[in-house]
């Protein structure tokens, strides 16, 4: 395509911790081809320089935490052509959305000397529960390979290959013996969406669920298992789902009935 | 003992559990790659034997419904586990296979790198089961209809070479018998090994199936078979058939096809997890995806072939959106196509019993319950 202009890539950042935007500088083999193919505009992480939108695609990390967030993520989206929500916390609301289950009043109190002059809302919430967003990629953090993947669909005008089947069937193709059956180790696996890589069960560990729920995830017969067939408690069994995708609605709601707690209105609400 | 009784085929030989390593050894001298069962992270995997690998001794498993344990013995039998997660079927279709590359040339031009050219290694499989066996038998239909054939499983298929075992302690989740596939294996073999042991005795019946076995037999010390020695292998068999414990309801083929709408489906999909592992686990299961992937410049794309499930979403996505939604018509899926429609696609059932699935299932679905809870509220009585 020569003459055209490269796409403008911006990279923004809201309530997040800076994992997800460090795998693009963590892409150290491919980001000469990036730079090659794509203009980066504005990504404060890697550099200064600021270019003003429109932009052809903007990856944004992080949850939606303050009304200021509100408003700017707005903003984002209107400046963007593409938005890609990338991380659990832009995708769920993330780790901090276990506040959406809890006093918020109370955390204020017991963190910050003065909550007074603290404001925040009572909940975390994903990017795509403000404005339209046109692809997620999961995981805390996202992969290297599947945000390759989708700047590379992106580019060539096609679909990114980004399955969303369970992580299952990732340990099967990779040749990983099944640490549930096998050792007995509880594993949100079957109920996880596929694509970090194999990460945990390659290393004799549970998945943990960073990827948050698959599609159709069957959370409470997996739930059902842990408790019936693995002696869990139903404190651990909470535990276990609630942690980097706490405000994934498949993972919520039925990590909180592990405890006892019905998932009210207001929390069904901002689930979703 | 000698290697010098001109055992032909058809013949059987004995052979001391000692000569085992040298077993193996000749199946190297033959020029073959040795795939052999493996103990490795609390489970049995085929995987390819170093110059000084051999059989794992004093090995049993436990298996239930979404349960499998490994259990280190202090004895020295060397058979007395069965399958494990892995079936061989990876060994023929891998579970990512590059079909081509296409690179960008100048001016428009483009080339197309074929397929792996390379012939398939030559490779003999130690330790498979008479299920394996069945299995194999059943891909072969899959991949080579007459019409229309892998040529990639077939250059690996023609250079394989199977040393089957015929199974002494079943796990609690084969059915086999009942799927008329094992637990002896009855054609598909090289060689077919029988482990006879007692306080005195340690020795292997070996029933010779093929030229390609009885090369590997002149090769290490053995004697020709007695009638006693057949006795034993038989009671061998006979006590494993008896020690099953599950087994497949008769007539499943024509009791799916009338149960299409049986309540017993939405039952199951409460416990399903759409995970996919029956399928990935299931020696026969072939479904695959084709992907194209592109570098970052678009210069340079390679199309990839990798293993898919019908538990997937994706699976049955046909332009605008995907039929199967719901868990429950994704196992009805699976369960109709390996025990019914199966049939009516290759002649032959899908599934060989070997239990895999019940095992490997994160939840213990047990495809024989399922389909006894399917035949206990039979909707239509099979007509006189
Ligand atoms: S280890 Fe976990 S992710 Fe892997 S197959 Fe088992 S349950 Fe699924
Ligand atoms: S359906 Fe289950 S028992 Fe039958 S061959 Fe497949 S894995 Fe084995
Ligand atoms: S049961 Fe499902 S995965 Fe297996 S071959 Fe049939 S459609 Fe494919
Ligand atoms: S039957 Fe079991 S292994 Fe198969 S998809 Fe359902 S939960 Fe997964």
């Amino acid at each position: 395509m020569a003459g055209a202009r490269k796409p403008r890539l911006a990279v923004h950042k809201f309530a997040s911790c800076d994992g997800c935007q460090l795998t693009l500088l963590d892409c150290e083999d491919q980001l000469l081809d990036v730079v090659g193919e794509i203009e980066i505009a504005y990504f404060l992480e890697a550099t200064r320089q600021e270019i003003r939108g429109p932009y052809d695609v903007s990856l944004v990390e992080g949850s939606i935490t303050t009304a200021h967030d509100i408003e700017r993520v707005r903003r984002v989206r209107a400046q963007s052509k593409m938005l890609i929500a990338i991380g659990s916390c832009a995708t769920a609301g993330g780790v901090q959305a276990l506040r959406n289950t809890a006093d918020i009043d109370a955390l204020a109190r017991a963190v910050y000397p003065n909550p007074e002059y603290f404001q925040t809302l009572t909940t975390s919430t994903a990017i795509q529960d403000h404005v339209k967003v046109d692809f997620e990629l999961r995981g805390c953090p996202i992969s290297r390979e599947q945000l390759i993947e989708v700047v590379s669909a992106y580019l060539t005008r096609r679909k990114p290959n980004i399955p969303n089947y369970s992580q299952c069937m990732e340990c099967k193709q990779a040749g990983t013996v099944c640490v549930m059956v096998a050792h007995g180790t509880p594993c949100l696996g079957p109920v996880t969406q596929a694509g970090c890589g194999n990460v945990c069960p390659s290393c004799e560990r549970g998945c943990y669920g960073c990827f948050g729920p698959k599609e159709k995830a069957n959370a409470k017969s997996l739930a059902r298992w842990f408790e019936g067939s693995l002696g869990l408690s139903g404190r651990q069994t909470h535990d276990l789902y609630r942690t980097f995708n706490a405000g994934a609605p498949a993972f919520c709601e039925v990590g909180l009935a592990a405890i006892g707690e019905k998932t009210d209105e207001t929390v069904a609400e901002v689930t979703r | 003992m000698s290697a010098e009784t001109g055992a032909l085929v058809g013949d059987s030989a004995v052979l001391e559990a000692t000569a085992l390593p040298a077993l193996i050894q000749a199946l190297r001298d033959e020029g073959y790659e040795v795939i052999g069962p493996t103990a490795r992270d609390g489970a049995i995997v085929f995987s390819e034997y170093g110059p000084a690998d051999s059989l794992p001794v004093g090995y049993e498993d436990s298996q239930e419904g979404g349960r499998y344990r490994l259990i280190k013995t202090a004895g020295r039998r060397v058979f007395d586990y069965v399958v494990g997660p892995k079936s061989l079927k990876e060994w023929f279709w891998p579970p990512r296979q590059p079909l081509w590359t296409a690179r960008r040339g100048g001016r428009g031009s483009y080339t197309i790198d074929p397929p792996d050219p390379k012939v398939a290694p030559r490779r003999a499989f130690v330790g498979v089961r008479a299920c394996d066996l069945a299995a194999m038998a059943v891909n072969d239909r899959t991949f080579d209809n007459g019409d229309f054939a892998d040529p990639a499983y077939l250059k690996r298929r023609d250079n394989a070479i199977f040393i089957s075992v015929d199974c002494a302690r079943p796990a609690a989740t084969c059915f086999c018998a009942s799927m008329n596939t094992g637990p002896r294996s009855s054609s598909g073999f090289d060689l077919a090994l029988t482990e006879l042991e007692d306080a005195d005795t340690h020795v292997f019946l070996v029933r010779i199936g093929t030229e390609a076995g009885a090369k590997v037999v002149a090769r290490v010390p053995h004697r020709l078979s007695v009638e006693s020695d057949l006795e034993r292998a038989r009671a061998v068999v006979t006590q494993a058939v008896a020690r099953m414990e599950r087994s497949m309801v008769p007539g499943i083929d024509a009791l799916l096809k009338r149960n299409f709408t049986h309540p017993r489906w939405t039952t199951v999909a409460e416990r399903c997890l759409s995970c996919g592992n029956c399928t990935m686990v299931c020696p026969t299961c072939f479904c695959s995806d084709v992907k194209d992937h592109t570098s970052l410049t678009g210069d340079v794309t390679t199309r990839v072939r990798s293993w898919d499930s019908c538990f997937t979403l994706d699976h049955s996505y046909v332009h605008g959106g995907a039929l199967r939604q719901s868990r429950m018509s994704r196992y009805r899926q699976w369960m109709t196509h390996k025990l019914s429609s199966w049939w009516d696609q290759f002649g032959v059932s899908g599934c060989t019993g070997c239990g895999r699935c019940i095992t490997w299932c994160p939840v213990g679905i047990d495809i024989t319950e399922e389909a006894r809870a399917i035949a206990e509220g039979d909707l239509t009585q099979a007509a006189e």
